[in-house]
């Protein structure tokens, strides 16, 4: 992939009418959308898979473990799992994915001190604070951005994929406008059909599609008394794309029975197992951003109850993710990054209301990184004996996106257009000891 | 498609000011009754006088030789009236009222009703809380209970019709708590609240001007006005007191942006000293920005283009035009509705959408009416002109949670950090900046998908109680149902060759449901609908 250098400077005005016209997945004047970005690196990664832990979890009750630390920090969960790496362990509700450590390399010392959902998001997905007045993009626009929109890819399906429901606690494109609005698919894949909104209807045949589709170009009187509107152009070429999916080959993609049975039940035929073997689809479909947005993680209250109800399903859903992305040979060409936007205060709120319950922590809390570039076996960074504290090498979220750019040959030194025009760097200097070099 | 270099660049700076009375006016006649009408949007007469602003923007346009479209028909500007001044669809008995006035009083009699309603009230407050960036959380966080204050505080203003003067005194010179100030909020929904910031914000909100389009001393003397802005929290959860900082009680002195000096006596309010400044019948900037924003609000498209960036080099298309405006707005005693008025009163507004012209400049001078697609808000609310729910919004962050009772309509709401999947989709601005393109009402891939194809709007067809009293009607009597549902989605009476068109529609004859909801969809989807035209 290359990119060509362009001085043409665009209004975000322009920038919103191209998007109009350009859209999803089609390319539109290319060097138009250039940006003025240093020269980009060989690219390990095609694609990436963002497992996201919406709402925070726990990390002294998954990977960073802390056995001896008593009743009060870990309650129940006092065995732990040696992992197939030797050295590595996690907490024993985690037993599938202890057996693929060697492919992932564990972050124990995440840290931004940020207790709000919404910044401590923002921070992790953007790698900045906020302020300044500038709402930068998050990863998954950037990358999508780089490799789909301006890129290589050309697929029908849009290049940026959330499954299935979007944020909405900030705004994912952010500067770049709403063209890098990720496509959030709703419906449920683990149902049949699996409802991709706009894409699969319920009940709809594709002749009645095809007879009531000619049926609004008979009646559209305004639109046939003017010609030659760019807007009634833009929006005539936007739903003959939005046809091209919902007619085309591409809607075969979200067929999840084309998968043989065994394996979808190994994924977990719940919404996030089914999600996540859909993005598995569309990495080899080319796709190259996909977020599953996994909720459920804010777990203030009765949180052993819940935990214990959704690790084995992460569990299963993960590590069959894993396993199958690399027996496909696609592990080394896909990065797979999993986090919540921080931890869980290690220090159990036994009493009522919270009945065994752990608050929003950011001083330090845990992820993991696979695939595309990134060694697995390995653990960055260490927490103190009650997981309160990271002891060595902290990793900020600028670190990780920024050797997530790095793999996915995206230049993070390098520099993009703000809403106003003006260059502003993809990522800021780091504060410690960078990126993750260690592992890439 | 690129915004258009205007070649009157050279005569219409906008610091030149034009000597209306000594333009002469021409080529009226073009303005008359015309034939070759296209029908059902447009007439060959018009009910509405000539006007002022007919006369100024009719010279632009004979200067070009450009051709002006037909007048709209009474249908379309029932809809367009409904749709631009309240964010609303006209209800369906609207149209058979409205035909009962005396032709010549219809159109203003309908403008004057329409500016007293609630629904106008809500509409325009939803505009300037797009500006004035009204959001509970992320990234300016005003929290719920600012933004409930501040968002009723602009309902009430923009209700009572208060003098624009005044309501931009409030915003600019209050202090105290966020709650019970409610205008003090305008400093608190300022990312980084610091001097730059604010006069960031004062600059682009009230002087329609870009901070980086002034030199830098003048970026440096407005943040020095603002740059005793101080707050501090209290004890009550989330309240805030806007202050002036008394630790820095000694005079100052200011310089405004057309270079003139003033010091200000210790212990006075610097903020006051710039709103006297500001707020004046001679200031260039203040009166211009209001009255080149209504012009863009209503026509789609400033005077000055974008309307938030009035500077030297960014030409007006009509100098003249935007004089008499702001002598109107100012001799009016600020008075927006008689902006509003004046705009809507004209045969420029009341055009037909079909350009008869097609000179590259035709829609920069006004010569038809701009189509645009409706805001998000509206369009939601547009919506549910079949029946069923609206949305039941709700912010489950920040403390205390907001739920929006289900009978408030989309363009209602208060607080742009409400998560909602559909306005995001069509074009809601993050309230970030304040600036005017924020909002994107352009089509887009994503809107098609939705529109087309989606359970949600396939839902909204299926169970719609209104067409399901179309299609019992539909049994008895085919044609009385396509009227009914034109009537319903569209506002008007379908053509003959429509009616034939639907008629012939497998099953609609007969009255099968599929049918009646395949061509409810067609309606829903086509551009007569989602455009305001």
């Amino acid at each position: 992939m290359h990119l060509k250098t362009s001085k043409l400077e665009l209004s975000r005005r322009d920038f919103i009418r191209m998007s109009a016209l350009g859209s999803l997945g089609m390319q539109f004047g290319n060097s138009a959308f250039s940006q003025n970005l240093a020269p980009l690196k060989q690219a390990k990664a095609k694609a990436v898979i963002e497992i996201w832990m919406w709402g925070g979890p726990s990390h002294i009750d998954t990977f960073d473990p802390k056995p001896e630390a008593g009743r009060d920090i870990i309650g129940p969960y006092t065995d732990v799992v040696e992992t197939n790496v030797s050295g590595i362990r996690i907490n024993s509700m985690l037993p599938k994915l202890a057996q693929q450590a060697d492919k992932y390399s564990l972050i124990r010392s995440f840290t931004h001190g940020i207790k709000a959902h919404e910044t401590a998001t923002y921070m992790m997905q953007t790698g900045r604070a906020p302020g300044g007045g500038e709402v930068y993009p998050c990863v998954g626009a950037v990358v999508s951005k780089f490799k789909g929109h301006e890129g290589a890819y050309k697929g029908a399906i849009p290049p940026y994929i959330v499954l299935t429901k979007s944020h909405g606690r900030f705004s994912e494109e952010g500067f770049l406008g709403p063209k890098f609005k990720p496509f959030a698919t709703g419906g449920d894949p683990s149902k049949d059909p699996f409802l991709v909104e706009g894409i699969i209807a319920k009940d709809m045949t594709d002749q009645r599609q095809r007879k009531r589709r000619k049926l609004l170009g008979q009646l559209d009187s305004l639109g046939q008394h003017i010609q030659g509107n760019p807007e009634f152009l833009s929006m005539e070429q936007c739903q003959d794309e939005a046809y091209n999916l919902i007619l085309g080959e591409a809607r075969e993609i979200f067929d999840l029975k084309q998968e043989p049975t065994k394996l979808r039940e190994a994924y977990g035929m719940s919404h996030f197992g089914q999600s996540c073997l859909q993005a598995r689809r569309l990495v080899e479909e080319g796709v190259p951003y996909i977020t599953v947005n996994y909720n459920g993680w804010d777990t203030h209250k009765t949180h052993f109850d819940t935990m214990n109800q959704k690790m084995p399903e992460f569990d299963q859903a993960v590590a069959t993710l894993l396993e199958d992305l690399d027996q496909r040979g696609l592990l080394d060409s896909t990065i797979v990054w999993c986090s919540g936007e921080f931890g869980r205060t290690p220090r159990i709120q036994w009493k009522e209301p919270w009945n065994g319950g752990r608050g929003h922590f950011g001083a330090c809390f845990s992820g993991f990184v696979a695939g595309g570039g990134f060694k697995g076996g390995h653990v960055i960074g260490e927490t103190d004996a009650n997981a309160e504290e990271v002891v060595s090498r902290p990793v900020y979220p600028q670190d990780l996106i920024g050797s997530i750019y790095e793999l996915a040959g995206i230049d993070p030194n390098g520099t993009i257009l703000n809403g106003a025009g003006k260059k502003v760097p993809l990522t800021l200097p780091t504060e410690a000891d960078g990126r993750l070099y260690e592992i890439m | 498609m690129n915004p258009q270099k205007n070649p009157l660049g050279d005569l219409s700076l906008l610091i030149r000011l034009c000597v209306t009375c000594l333009l002469v006016p021409t080529g009226l006649s073009t303005l008359e009754a015309r034939p070759e009408t296209v029908e059902p949007y447009e007439q060959s007469w018009t009910p509405t006088p000539v006007s002022e602003i007919d006369r100024l923007v009719g010279e632009e346009q004979d200067r070009h030789g450009i051709e002006r479209a037909n007048p709209c028909s009474e249908e379309v500007f029932l809809r367009r009236a409904y749709l631009d001044i309240t964010g609303t669809l006209p209800p369906v008995q609207a149209y058979w009222k409205y035909r009962k006035v005396p032709v010549k009083q219809r159109r203003a009699g309908l403008i004057d009703a329409l500016l007293e309603t609630e629904a106008y009230a809500d509409y325009w407050t939803l505009k300037w809380s797009d500006l004035l960036r009204i959001k509970a959380e992320f990234p300016i966080n005003l929290w719920p209970n600012g933004v409930q204050a501040y968002h009723r505080w602009i309902k009430e203003s923009v209700r009572s019709n208060k003098p624009f003067d005044e309501f931009a005194r409030e915003l600019l010179t209050s202090s105290g708590s966020n709650f019970r100030v409610p205008p003090v909020n305008f400093y608190r929904a300022i990312e980084g609240q610091k001097p730059e910031t604010i006069a960031t914000a004062v600059s682009l909100t009230l002087m329609g001007v870009r901070y980086n389009s002034w030199t830098e001393k003048q970026q440096a003397d407005l943040a020095h006005i603002f740059s005793r802005v101080a707050f501090k929290k209290t004890d009550e959860w989330k309240e805030e007191i806007v202050y002036l900082d008394p630790e820095q009680y000694e005079s100052i002195e200011l310089t405004f942006p057309d270079g003139e000096s003033l010091v200000v006596p210790a212990g006075a309010d610097p903020r006051r000293a710039f709103a006297d400044w500001l707020i004046h019948p001679d200031n260039p900037w203040f009166a211009r920005n209001a009255v080149n924003r209504a012009w863009f609000w209503l026509m789609g498209r400033g005077l000055i283009h974008e309307p938030d960036d009035i500077r030297e080099d960014n030409p007006c298309v009509s100098p003249a035009l935007l004089s008499y405006l702001e002598e109107e707005f100012v001799d009016s005693g600020y008075d927006m509705k008689h902006v509003f008025r004046l705009i809507l009163n004209s045969r420029t507004y009341q055009q037909s959408p079909i350009p008869r012209s097609d000179n590259p400049l035709a829609e920069s001078l006004f010569s038809h009416y701009i189509v645009r697609r409706m805001d998000a808000e509206v369009l939601f609310d547009a919506l549910t002109v079949l029946g069923g729910q609206g949305e039941l919004y709700q912010s489950p962050v920040p403390e205390p949670f907001t739920f929006v009772p289900e009978y408030k309509r989309t363009v209602q709401l208060s607080d742009g950090s409400i998560t909602s999947q559909f306005l995001e989709k069509f074009g809601r601005p993050g309230r970030d900046t304040g600036l005017e393109l924020e909002r994107s009402n352009a089509y887009s891939v994503d809107q098609g998908m939705y529109l087309l194809n989606s359970g949600e709007v396939q839902n909204r067809i299926k169970s719609s109680f209104r067409l399901r009293n179309i299609i019992r009607q539909g049994k008895q009597d085919p044609q009385k149902a396509v009227d009914q549902l034109y009537r319903l989605i569209l506002a008007r009476t379908p053509t003959e060759e429509e009616q034939a068109t639907a008629l012939a529609y497998q099953g609609v004859s007969t009255g099968k449901q599929m049918a009646y909801q395949d061509l409810c969809w067609a309606l829903i989807n086509s551009k007569e609908f989602l455009y305001r035209h």
